[in-house]
């Protein structure tokens, strides 16, 4: 048995966990670790430039492996710092692991330098948080946290330590657990066996079905399973925001993302469904429009979450199945195939029909501009999926760019598409981006993003330059704050308050260039496809594209507030 | 509808700040809270009252269940169940008042624990609704403290809450 400090045993226990990257910053707390680090050769750190950015990146790993992302940081604001990065993990369930350093265990409370109640702070936004006490105790402990950060609804733990718990004169006999059980945290089981019959006589009897599936679907590997269901009932899907990639969005069954900014197509059938598989969702507000008691008023409801608490939240399922994804999609799967009843085909063809005559609505169509000159931000979108062949991780900021990114880069796997949906956190996708590229240095890793967003996170540039990450961004330069100004066009008479700021804005080609990076700037449509195509050929290096696009643009369809889901505005001039 | 529920979590700090946080966090609303180590030093009892429609008496139970420390819960009101709530009350007592209180006192079954020349202390066990009726009783003009624990409650007959 190895004699380990504190601070050894932290980093022997993460690479005994399986853990290889972690991304961090260092400072006073968690200057034992480091040095703890430096000694080793197992795990590779990955030094980024802000805390947040050391979170969304860890994230962006997690997303993209399926893979718990690790995160070191100090205490302090090394500590606040993170709080971003862990809320927009926990509101996506992404498994992530956070050691935080902390004041020596004598000074706690005492309003020290670098102190802050790391617990305190984090506990509304992490699945479950730790504070060691005793350098014996971190096996244990780093163990029960990847337990509960991968295990059921996955999401964000934190580990505290203070300083004095890692001090390398401090030795203890070190051993990790193999096995860990806990008397008051339980795994979800399979889904109930009668409940799944009664979701499929449901699905049976069906005229007008209609698949609803989410993020749970992709965290729980369930997205082949998924594929396989859909494609043997012949019922049209549709994703989520967060659940893109877990059905081929080239396959003709896919009527396309649904909710605020989804299709025309998919939201008509989402209302007028008879019976809504809902699968690995949450109902959220940005899908069911503000006022839930017009969401799908004639369905009958059948809810798939691992997560019971997330079952008649917002929506009352009418047959609720707690149980992981994949192991309730295995065995729907069997009992369908095994289902003497078999699906209403003449019903399903009418209905199909229903939805062909809303396909033709073409609610994603883009205009190109007049000018013939001026860039719609649609046509980028489309330009890079030609480039990249759909093969990309793209990872998105938040707002306009990221909407239209998933609209029109259509999405055929799963864990491709790496954006921060519940918590919207503008800054996220660079850094994401990042993770990606540690995790797949041969891909494709391309962050969609705006000259705001970007703004947020930009000290990475330094990061990819150190680690040679040769990530594509693609910013969507409307000189304004998009989505802000966009409500504002709309709710708010015009009145563009503190949306707007092109005078002030930085030259993102130097920008790129003064990190040692390639910066690339299109305005003319005429050069799109030939610039974006030169940036791709730099397979080695960072290339930032910065492409002046059409600012008056607006993303359509836009659900109406206060309507139900089939209440929409297609254009400037259209309403449903 | 006013629900006690009883929770059963690791007696381990920062558990019971995740109770109250996820309250305040929801928007859900505790009316009283009593906690204490079990027979079990390792396990911790919570009970609290909060209010709500079977709905949201629902997502409490279940985001409770998500928490890593709670081991156990019931909702004590889904059955037949015993509650009790102890009430430490200072009063002032004088003159003719000093009978009218201890006649009051023993009407409740309560006790006088402590006394001076102008104030009684009185102990009070019961319901929440004993409790509040008693110090009507008293006439609020001459309470000067109260001090009750909330309530506690344990089901009846031979179902427990226990590992």
């Amino acid at each position: 048995m190895d004699q380990l400090s504190g601070g050894e045993a932290l980093i022997r226990a993460l690479h005994d966990e399986g853990v290889d990257i972690i991304f961090g910053y260092p400072g006073g707390a968690v200057l034992h670790i480091y040095d703890a680090i430096f000694n080793q050769g197992k795990i590779e750190h990955i030094l980024v430039r802000h805390e947040q950015a050391a979170t969304h990146a860890a994230d962006g790993y997690a997303r993209g492996t399926g893979k718990p992302g690790v995160v070191l940081v100090t205490s302090g604001p090394g500590a606040t710092n993170a709080i971003t990065g862990i809320a927009t993990a926990f509101m996506d369930s992404i498994p992530m692991v956070v050691i935080s350093g902390q004041v020596e265990s004598r000074l706690i409370g005492s309003d020290g330098f670098q102190e802050t109640d790391m617990v305190g702070v984090s506990r509304p936004v992490v699945k479950h948080s730790f504070m060691v006490q005793n350098a014996a105790d971190i096996p244990l402990i780093v163990k029960k946290a990847f337990h509960i950060a991968t295990t059921g609804r996955p999401g964000p733990v934190v580990i505290d330590i203070p300083k004095d718990v890692t001090d390398p004169e401090v030795k203890f006999d070190y051993a990790y657990p193999s096995d860990i059980k806990m008397r008051s945290y339980a795994v979800p089981a399979k889904g109930h066996s009668g409940q799944i019959k009664k979701a499929v006589d449901v699905l049976m009897a069906a005229k007008r079905p209609m698949i609803y599936a989410g993020g749970g679907v992709i965290q729980g590997e369930g997205a082949e399973l998924l594929t396989e269901l859909t494609r043997e009932l012949g019922f049209p899907i549709t994703n989520t925001l967060m659940g893109l990639g877990a059905y081929p969005a080239s396959d003709k069954q896919f009527v396309g993302m649904l909710g605020m900014h989804g299709t025309y197509e998919a939201n008509m059938s989402m209302h007028y469904c008879d019976a809504l598989l809902a699968i690995g969702v949450r109902f959220d507000d940005r899908v069911t429009n503000s006022d839930v008691t017009k969401f799908c008023p004639d369905a009958t409801i059948l809810h798939v979450d691992i997560d019971p608490a997330s079952i008649s939240k917002t929506v009352s399922a009418d047959v609720p199945i707690v149980g992981s994804v994949n192991s309730v999609l295995e065995e729907m799967l069997a009992q369908v195939k095994a289902s003497k009843q078999k699906v209403d085909e003449k019903s399903l063809k009418v209905w199909w029909d229903r939805i062909a005559q809303w396909r033709e609505k073409d609610s994603l169509g883009v205009t190109p501009s007049e000018d013939g000159i001026t860039i719609k931000p649609q046509e980028v979108i489309q330009a890079v999926h030609a480039i990249t062949e759909g093969d990309a991780y793209v990872s998105s900021d938040v707002g306009q760019h990221q909407m239209f990114a998933a609209q029109y880069y259509g999405f055929d796997k799963p864990r491709r598409w790496i954006n921060s949906g519940g918590l919207g956190t503008m800054g996220f996708g660079f850094p994401a981006a990042m993770g990606i590229q540690f995790a797949f240095p041969d891909a494709i890793s391309v962050c969609v993003t705006g000259e705001g967003s970007f703004q947020m996170n930009l000290q990475e540039l330094a990061t990819c330059m150190q680690y040679q990450l040769p990530i594509k961004i693609i910013s969507l330069n409307n000189r304004a704050l998009g989505m802000v100004k966009q409500w504002q066009d709309m709710q708010y008479g015009g009145r563009h308050s503190h949306s707007t700021y092109a005078e002030s804005l930085p030259d993102f080609i130097k920008l790129a260039e003064s990190y040692g990076h390639v910066g690339i700037r299109i305005e003319n449509k005429s050069e799109l496809n030939a610039k974006l195509e030169e940036a791709f050929a730099l397979k080695d290096r960072l290339v930032f594209v910065d492409v002046l696009v059409d600012p008056e643009e607006h993303v359509y369809p836009m659900a109406i507030k206060g309507g139900a889901m089939k209440d929409m505005i297609l254009s400037k001039s259209e309403r449903t | 509808m006013r629900h006690i529920i009883s929770v059963l979590m690791e007696n381990e700090p920062g558990a019971l700040s995740r109770v109250v946080g996820l309250f305040s966090q929801r928007n859900y609303n505790i009316d009283s809270l009593t906690v204490a180590p079990t027979e079990d030093q390792s396990l911790s009892r919570l009970t609290l009252t909060t209010t709500g429609d079977e709905r949201r008496i629902e997502q409490i139970t279940k985001h409770l269940n998500k928490l890593v420390d709670v081991v156990k819960l019931v909702d004590l009101t889904e059955g037949a169940h015993i509650e009790r709530e102890l009430m430490l009350i200072k009063v002032k007592a004088t003159g003719a008042q000093r009978a009218e209180v201890t006649r009051t006192t023993e009407i409740f079954r309560g006790q006088v624990v402590d006394l001076t020349n102008s104030v009684f202390s009185i102990q009070l066990i019961g319901t929440s609704d004993k409790l509040d009726a008693f110090i009507t009783a008293l006439g609020e003009s001459i309470v000067l403290e109260v001090a009750r624990t909330g309530v506690s409650g344990i089901s009846r007959g031979e179902k427990v809450l226990t590992l």
